[in-house]
């Protein structure tokens, strides 16, 4: 097992088990639905956009278009240039897009095509008429999990579009992988502090849109991009993500090239990221935290004394995501339950720093701390330490089966529940489920 | 709607589909969406079908890799399968078929619940793979020493010229015991999954299938082919088998275990329910075991019934018939009692439906027991025989999708070659009208004037959608929502939605109960809100 304290030369096992993370072109997707009236290409063979869009689609219960530049075997080996050209016809066609995000898969990343060029020669071709913005994010999973592709097309979106014109009282907010319900509560909270927040992705509405009463092509919603190019000239951003190394942050961009003020945080996952959350928004707007917050916070902390008693001392597993690992130990220690195992599939080489630095030192120096594994040497740590409770995604089932313990489902994906993409996460003015769950499943 | 409206109808559908295409993909598209017509004969207009879907429009289809390691081999619950590339491929093929599967002893293997991956890093991209592959190997020997290995290829495995079969052949020799294969099904190969149960057929035809002969006792032992137990559908029909007193010597592959596919040339009879997938299995295994097939459908009590009678009528065995018969009059008044109460509710209804190789053939059966009629079906990933029968086949252009994938030869087997039928046997079977190695296809059945669609697309399901306003229609999940949002049920025959089984006499009971559920639900009647259906309500006694 790889462990960032005793990192051996190989890990023990060679193959994964039950992966714990997803591939990068996903992540991407996810992004470029978060974008009003954009559609994702991907370049590569039809069976990665139909696994992605069923991924997607069986957890957020909304559809999800993907395109593909469909490699046949001739393509594959030739290059998928004329396959990229039709495939941008075709959608642009149908769609009528402003923007295409064009993400590679590991078999476009495998032959090095050179996208960039493509699109170059694409829009030359096309010069006369006007053509939405195409975009081009590399995306090969053999390097990175779905959260790195995430972060690499938030990056590559802020590079493609965001100028500076003056300075306006907006601030940029770049969440991280969230669920729409949780967007929908920042787009709240920024809308009672009054300040106008643009976010990036923002799929609150195209993944968990209404009944409509006429078909969109493209769902409504997502943040429209003439807005996101004036991210430049937004006041601060905010990132949930601490993990996440400068070069590939969007927010540390714009500070670097805009000079806009970066502040990164947890994810506000309980009360003290939370607060830590409400305090950077008073102190960007100069505004008191608005009183329903406060109202909420209080109850919150009722709730988290009612739920003291079953989840006090309470040893638990949590696994996801790097920085929803962080912000759900953070969030776990709060209400007095006990991390033992803390896992990701991810690796960015920060967990256990960060964990270090959010838990309680007693905790934190005791858990197991896994980088880069998979649901078997999740297993192996989780029989060593005895959680009564698991915390993560649905694909932790089978382990929580296993086990014997019950596992709260939170983040993504949580597919064999109704409504993961209606859990809130985030904040203080519903009581987080998790919490809510965990008491009353233990 | 009288048979001549219903074909200009279709015609006019047609049209507003072609409409928003340029002319080449508009060419293209005119050959894959026909105006059914049955002739005499059966004979049917010919169809485009497993052609390349065009860059950019968006498909239901999935990949090689999709339709080898999830449809044909995913459901066998004790080969250990390794993908071999990076992890998304893997991940996303794990559990994610609901094939059930139900081990005997609690401590029978059951591999199902894991999904084990190379999980390829940019190292082997560029260095190569194969150790890492041997690696894995020998981590899935250590772990579960397993009869069975299967090694399934994505997409960048044949470009960096990975060979997945040199590395099961050398560890083969490292584990004479176990049976270690590999399947060349990267995901580029062919135009959908098609390809990809191609590639698993031939492999598990040579490396697998007459390696042992045991035949299961029983007077009438049978393989049933392309029944891949989504929902517990297997169940059922084996709960039926039992009661006829037939024994299934193996199922390809729901429910199914490796040692079962090794003597399945010991059977009788091969009965085929997806037809796309497993076809060529079937037509091997006669060519080189001299054992017969015949379609059959187990989706429909009707279909059942009349299964089962095919079978009877196969083995002209006075005993078997007389049981058949009695099962069938033992489950056919529970099935009635179910469909006289919802068929008032649901008849001349309509239901569209465009799923898989053959599903989309057999739910008519269903839909037709409840008085619903299909106007539109197309599948996913067909050839034209499944639309227009296998007299076809001798004229299907090879594209060049196609030739990429291995044709094998298939001789008698000097041994093992048994023909089941002797020619007198024969005559008399064609003479009572049976079809053997023989399929119709699924025009045949339809309606003149409906549209049989191949590899329907976003753009023309809202064509249909907006211009029949079905009362029902079937696909996969990712159409389902995109269906939802017009107001219209949407019924997933890839997973049941987690329902099932619709297999047999209780699957039809249960299929019926959904269908009455989802057509006569109230929720798609609340999408308009009042103030939008009577403005004047609110102008009335709105406050100055
Ligand atoms: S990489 Fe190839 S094998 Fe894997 S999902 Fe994509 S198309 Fe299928
Ligand atoms: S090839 Fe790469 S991009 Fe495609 S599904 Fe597999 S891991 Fe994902």
């Amino acid at each position: 097992m790889r462990t960032l304290e005793a990192k051996p030369e190989k890990p023990a096992f060679a193959a994964t088990q039950n992966p714990c993370k997803l591939c990068a072109p996903l992540g991407a997707s996810l992004v470029f639905r978060g974008v009003e009236n954009t559609v994702g290409l991907l370049h590569g063979s039809q069976g990665c956009s139909t696994y992605i869009r069923r991924y997607m689609i069986s957890h957020f219960k909304e559809p999800v278009d993907i395109a593909s530049s469909n490699f046949s075997e001739e393509t594959a080996v030739f290059g998928g240039g004329e396959n990229l050209k039709t495939a941008l016809e075709n959608v642009i066609a149908q769609y009528h897009p402003q923007m295409i995000g064009v993400a590679s898969t590991c078999l476009s990343e495998t032959i090095g095509e050179d996208v960039e060029k493509i699109l170059r020669e694409f829009r030359a071709a096309h010069s006369t008429g006007t053509l939405p913005e195409l975009l081009n994010v590399s995306t090969p999973s053999y390097k990175g999990t779905h959260m790195d592709g995430f972060h690499a097309t938030v990056l590559a979106i802020t590079k493609h579009l965001a100028r500076r014109s003056g300075r306006q009282k907006t601030i940029s907010i770049f969440p991280g992988l969230i669920s729409p319900e949780d967007m929908r509560y920042l787009k709240q909270v920024t809308r009672d502090f009054d300040v106008a927040a643009v976010m990036l992705p923002d799929y609150s509405e195209t993944l968990d849109g209404g009944a409509w009463d006429t078909y969109h092509l493209i769902s409504p919603g997502g943040t429209p991009v003439a807005v996101l190019r004036e991210m430049g000239s937004h006041a601060a951003s905010l990132e949930f993500a601490t993990t996440l190394a400068p070069e590939k942050s969007a927010g540390a961009y714009l500070e670097q090239q805009f000079e806009v003020p970066h502040m990164r945080m947890d994810l506000p996952i309980g009360v003290t990221a939370s607060d830590r959350l409400f305090e950077t928004l008073s102190l960007i707007t100069g505004q008191a935290v608005p009183g329903v917050y406060q109202t909420a916070r209080g109850r919150l902390l009722d709730a988290y004394a009612d739920a003291h008693k079953h989840v006090f001392g309470v040893p638990v597993a949590i696994y996801g995501e790097e920085d929803w690992v962080i912000a759900l130990a953070g969030f776990a220690a709060e209400i007095g339950m006990v991390a033992v195992v803390c896992a990701s599939g991810g690796h960015s080489g920060q967990l256990r720093s960060r964990l270090l630095e959010r838990l309680p030192k007693t905790i934190a120096k005791t858990a197991e701390i896994l980088e880069d594994v998979d649901f078997s040497e999740i297993e192996e740590a989780a029989r060593k330490r005895q959680p009564e409770l698991l915390v993560g995604n649905s694909k932790g089932y089978a382990l929580a089966r296993k086990l014997d313990i019950p596992l709260v489902r939170v983040g993504f994906p949580v597919h064999d529940r109704i409504g993961g993409q209606r859990l809130l996460h985030l904040g203080v003015t519903r009581v987080p489920s998790v919490c809510l769950t965990s008491g009353s499943m233990l | 709607m009288s048979p001549y409206d219903e074909k200009i109808k279709a015609e006019e559908v047609k049209a507003e589909m072609l409409k928003a295409y340029p002319t080449k993909v508009a060419r293209k598209r005119a050959r894959q969406i026909i105006l059914n017509e049955v002739q005499a004969g059966d004979v049917v207009p010919e169809i485009k079908a497993n052609t390349r879907t065009i860059p950019g429009i968006i498909t239901m289809r999935g990949c090689s890799y999709a339709g080898c390691k999830g449809v044909v081999l995913g459901p066998t619950r004790d080969i250990v399968h390794i993908t071999h590339g990076p992890i998304g491929c893997s991940f996303y093929s794990w559990l994610t078929r609901r094939n059930q599967t139900r081990p005997e002893k609690a401590t029978d293997a059951n591999y199902m619940p894991y999904a084990l991956s190379t999980d390829m890093q940019e190292e082997q991209i560029i260095f190569g793979g194969e150790k890492k592959l041997k690696q894995a190997i020998d981590e899935a020997v250590a772990l579960f020493n397993p009869k069975a290995i299967g090694i399934y290829a994505t997409c960048p495995v044949g470009l960096i010229g990975d060979d997945v079969h040199a590395v099961a052949r050398e560890m083969e020799e490292k584990y004479p015991h176990i049976n270690i294969f590999g399947f060349s099904c990267e995901g580029y190969k062919g135009v959908s999954q098609s390809a990809g149960h191609h590639i698993a057929n031939n492999k598990v035809f040579t490396d697998v299938v007459g390696l042992t002969h045991n035949r299961k006792p029983g007077k009438f032992v049978v393989n049933l082919l392309g029944e891949y137990n989504i929902g517990g559908d297997a169940f059922e029909i084996d709960r039926i088998f039992e009661k006829c007193g037939i024994t299934v010597q193996a199922t390809f592959s729901g429910n199914s275990v490796y040692e079962e596919f090794i003597s399945a040339h010991m059977a009788d009879l091969n009965m085929v329910m997806c037809h796309r997938s497993i076809n060529y299995m079937a037509d091997m295994m006669e060519k080189k075991y001299g054992i017969p097939w015949f379609k059959v459908n187990f989706i429909g009590a009707e279909s059942t019934a009349k299964s089962l009678r095919k079978l009877a009528d196969y083995y002209g065995d006075k005993e078997l018939t007389a049981r058949i018969e009695t099962v069938i009059a033992e489950e056919m008044p529970a099935v009635k009692i179910v469909q006289d109460e919802i068929k008032p509710r649901c008849e001349g209804k309509i239901a569209m439906m465009f799923v898989g190789g053959s599903r989309a053939h057999h739910y008519q059966d269903l839909f037709n027991e409840i008085g619903m009629k299909t106007v539109s079906a197309g599948y996913e990933f067909a050839h034209r025989d499944d639309y227009e029968g296998r007299k076809v086949l001798p004229s299907i252009e090879v594209d060049a999708d196609t030739r990429n994938i291995e044709e094998l030869t298939v001789q008698p087997d000097p041994q093992s070659y048994k023909a089941r039928l002797d020619e007198t046997r024969k005559t008399t079977l064609a003479a009572k009208g049976m079809a053997l190695n023989d399929y119709e296809g699924m025009m045949a059945q339809m309606d003149n004037g409906s549209l049989v669609i191949d590899d329907l697309n976003h753009h023309e399901a809202e064509v249909l959608i907006e211009k029949y306003h079905p009362d029902i229609f079937c696909a996969g999940v990712k159409e389902k929502y995109v269906v939802q949002k017009y107001g219209i049920p949407m019924k997933q025959l890839h997973s049941y939605d987690y329902g099932g089984p619709y297999a047999g006499f209780k699957g039809a009971v249960n299929f019926y109960k959904e269908i009455d559920r989802m057509i006569n639900t109230k929720i798609w009647g609340m999408i308009k809100a009042p103030w939008d259906i009577h403005p004047q309500v609110v102008a009335k006694y709105g406050w100055e």
